[in-house]
């Protein structure tokens, strides 16, 4: 079959890619954040919590964690307004979704660095009249944090790729943008060869950026 | 030598610091501490001796709460360590928070030495002082770097856990116990982790505090140590006390046959 | 609400092909991944340098980019590169290049985690390189694999959920089809997801057995 490459698109629609990779960052950024707070939330209330805690705990965790997450991104976006009445837009679906997502993730993250923690640590703590908040805050907290540092990058760039599934309910990041690109010009292998590449050196250059950062904070010890 | 103390004669519970009567504490099925009496009074140096397992560490864990004791009564300046006793509710358990309030004047010193990895040594010692006492941040910093100076670490302030010795992380653990001003210092075998040619260093930061009257409670393994430092010494086997007295009386003239061959395994080395 | 429970239960029958398709699916892309990423895996840990720097490339690109990109990027690529495959066959091949490259890095992760010096006693006394690959390594490593690899398994039956994107009839497009004749996504969601959650947590507590009785063995 005779085709000649043509990539005189990303001339005239390169801006699409350019924006959709800008938003698919914006999503994973969002969402690792609110991820971060339900999961650190939810492991300190696992880790001092009773069974009925760590029950309801763990079913959340296991239910978000068994399902595939297209099956959780149609859930939010269609099932729940058919049932509350509350619509939102297809941007503040996908990122409710994915924060829960990596909420479920990160409370085993949070959880085992907490679990981590030297014990002598915890009783030093106690040996001089912390209390139980002032333990958390001062030297359960920022311990764990360097424990988890390495995980949560990962977790981070996991997320980054799974943005790629709001394009199913047309949220313009980049798999959307490629996608409106090979139904408009019907260039497929083009716009797939230049994508997929965005994706992997995105998540590089992500992957890079956070080890420096990660050097750089415990150089300074800001945590 | 000592200057206060009355060198092993039995206290009256009104000038007793610390105040232990008929401890008991259970892990599970086994019973660690069996009826434990000791009084520990204002500038005493108190050597507790014994086997592992014997339950020196347990009954120091006790006094500062770091573990709960089933039954009996530990006080120390006249307050109830583990229970509370109210009206409505006599001998309850005490909540974190409280306990929290009782620990700050009380001073532990841990084999393992327990520094905050992620805090400078100063930053370790003030720590307690900001978040516990309250105190200013400039005003914690020079307490801090007083306490540390003291131990001989005044070129080590800034540094993490991680870049000291064992010695000196030790030394770390003392100055911080002890700029809480707590009322009694409990130092639970404070040498064992260390290598042989660091043990002097720290113990003649506690030799030095013990001659200026601070009140200690010591588990420890060194003998030479205990009789110079020590007021009082005790022997505990299976979870009791077994003797009690002078040091120099124990260790020449012991008594119980279990404290003889307790010494005499000692001398083998 | 019993209304509501037998709707739902009604909607089952047009589910179940759906759900065939999706273990069949995983069940393709997980048997063959198995095989090859386990070669692949060894290769990447005893290899030489010819074999492992492709391995590595391939394996580091197809975990850089998303699954859903994946499948595009080799659903179109493919007939440019002389293969014309039917949606299904090239989704099966994207899906399993896929878990390749991830089952690659498990196996390797649990080859190189074998302490060296297990291999240097099994040269000491006197295996060959193949006896202590088979004898002293795969044993050990096996163990510390399947943990991991089942976790991924249960990673393919959710990825598999893509294929509904490039129009095969898997239980996620089948939920569709039904939520387009019936107009109540909610329940028939929550259904997909239940027949979901009861094949992947029933893999993930086997896998939780698993690591808990081989962790004796761990050092």
């Amino acid at each position: 079959m005779e085709y000649h490459l043509n990539f005189n698109f990303i001339w005239q629609y390169g801006s699409r890619l350019w924006w959709g990779l800008a938003l698919s960052i914006q999503l994973a950024i969002i969402s690792v954040l609110i991820g971060c707070v339900i999961g650190f939330a939810l492991a300190v209330a696992y880790t001092g919590g009773g069974r009925l805690t760590r029950l309801a705990i763990s079913s959340y965790v296991e239910f978000i964690r068994n399902i595939p997450l297209l099956l959780l991104v149609y859930l939010v976006f269609y099932g729940i307004p058919s049932a509350g009445g509350f619509a939102y837009d297809a941007k503040e679906s996908f990122v409710a979704t994915l924060s829960l997502y990596a909420g479920a993730y990160l409370v085993e993250v949070f959880r085992a660095g907490l679990d981590a923690i030297p014990k002598g640590a915890i009783d030093a703590g106690k040996a001089i009249g912390l209390t139980p908040w002032q333990r958390l805050v001062h030297v359960r907290f920022p311990i764990m944090l360097r424990i988890v540092l390495p995980s949560l990058s990962t977790s981070f760039i996991s997320l980054f790729k799974d943005t790629s599934l709001a394009s199913v309910i047309a949220v313009p990041e980049l798999t959307y943008g490629a996608n409106w690109i090979k139904t408009n010009t019907f260039r497929a292998v083009e716009v797939w060869i230049v994508t997929a590449p965005m994706y992997l050196v995105t998540g590089y250059v992500i992957l890079l950026g956070l080890r420096i950062l990660e050097r750089a904070l415990i150089r300074n010890r800001l945590t | 030598m000592r200057m206060f103390g009355n060198e092993g004669a039995p206290l009256s519970m009104t000038d007793a610091i610390v105040c232990i009567s008929d401890l008991k504490k259970s892990f599970g099925s086994t019973l660690v501490l069996d009826g434990i009496d000791i009084n520990v009074g204002r500038g005493e140096a108190v050597v507790l001796i014994g086997a592992s397992g014997s339950g020196k560490t347990t009954l120091l864990r006790c006094i500062n709460a770091l573990e709960v004791y089933d039954s009996g009564s530990i006080r120390v300046d006249g307050v109830e360590v583990g229970f509370g006793d109210s009206e409505s509710r006599p001998r309850r358990r005490r909540s974190e928070n409280e306990l929290s309030g009782i620990r700050a004047d009380i001073g532990m010193v841990f084999q393992l030495f327990n520094l905050f990895p992620h805090l400078s040594a100063c930053e370790n010692v003030m720590l307690g002082l900001t978040k516990v006492r309250r105190m200013p941040k400039a005003q914690a910093r020079d307490k801090a770097e007083y306490w540390l100076r003291r131990v001989g670490l005044a070129d080590r302030m800034n540094n993490l856990p991680g870049q000291l010795s064992g010695g000196q992380q030790q030394r770390v653990g003392i100055a911080r116990a002890v700029a809480m001003d707590p009322k009694v210092l409990l130092l639970d075998e404070i040498t064992s982790s260390l290598d042989p040619e660091l043990v002097g260093e720290v113990l003649a930061v506690v030799r030095q505090l013990a001659a200026e009257g601070m009140t200690m409670i010591i588990v420890t393994h060194e003998m030479i140590f205990a009789r110079d430092v020590g007021t009082k010494l005790v022997f505990m086997d299976g979870g009791k006390k077994i003797e009690e007295g002078a040091p120099n009386d124990l260790l020449r003239n012991p008594r119980h046959d279990r404290l003889k061959a307790f010494l005499a395994r000692l001398e083998m080395h | 609400m019993s209304d509501l429970w037998s709707f739902t239960v009604g909607t089952l029958p047009f589910l179940w092909s759906g759900l065939l398709m999706t273990l069949f699916v995983s069940a393709v892309v997980v048997v063959i991944s198995a095989f090859v990423g386990a070669f692949f895996g060894v290769g990447l840990a005893y290899g030489p340098l010819w074999l492992r720097v492709p391995l590595r490339i391939y394996s580091d690109i197809l975990r850089g980019i998303p699954l859903l990109v994946v499948i595009f990027s080799i659903y179109y690529l493919l007939p440019f590169a002389g293969l014309n495959l039917q949606p299904l066959p090239a989704v099966l091949l994207a899906l399993t290049m896929f878990k390749t490259a991830h089952v690659s890095e498990i196996a390797r992760g649990a080859i190189q985690s074998i302490a060296k010096g297990q291999i240097d006693a099994g040269m000491a006394i006197g295996l060959t390189f193949h006896q202590r690959l088979v004898y002293v390594v795969m044993p050990q490593a096996l163990r510390r694999f399947l943990p991991p690899w089942i976790n991924s398994v249960t990673d393919a039956v959710k990825g598999s959920s893509l294929v509904s994107l490039v129009g095969i009839v898997d239980l996620m497009l089948a939920s569709q089809q039904v939520i387009g004749r019936t107009y109540q996504p909610l329940p028939i969601y929550m259904l997909a997801a239940g027949m979901y959650f009861i094949i992947n947590f029933s893999l993930s507590t086997l896998s939780r057995r698993l690591e808990a009785r081989y962790a004796y063995v761990r050092e």
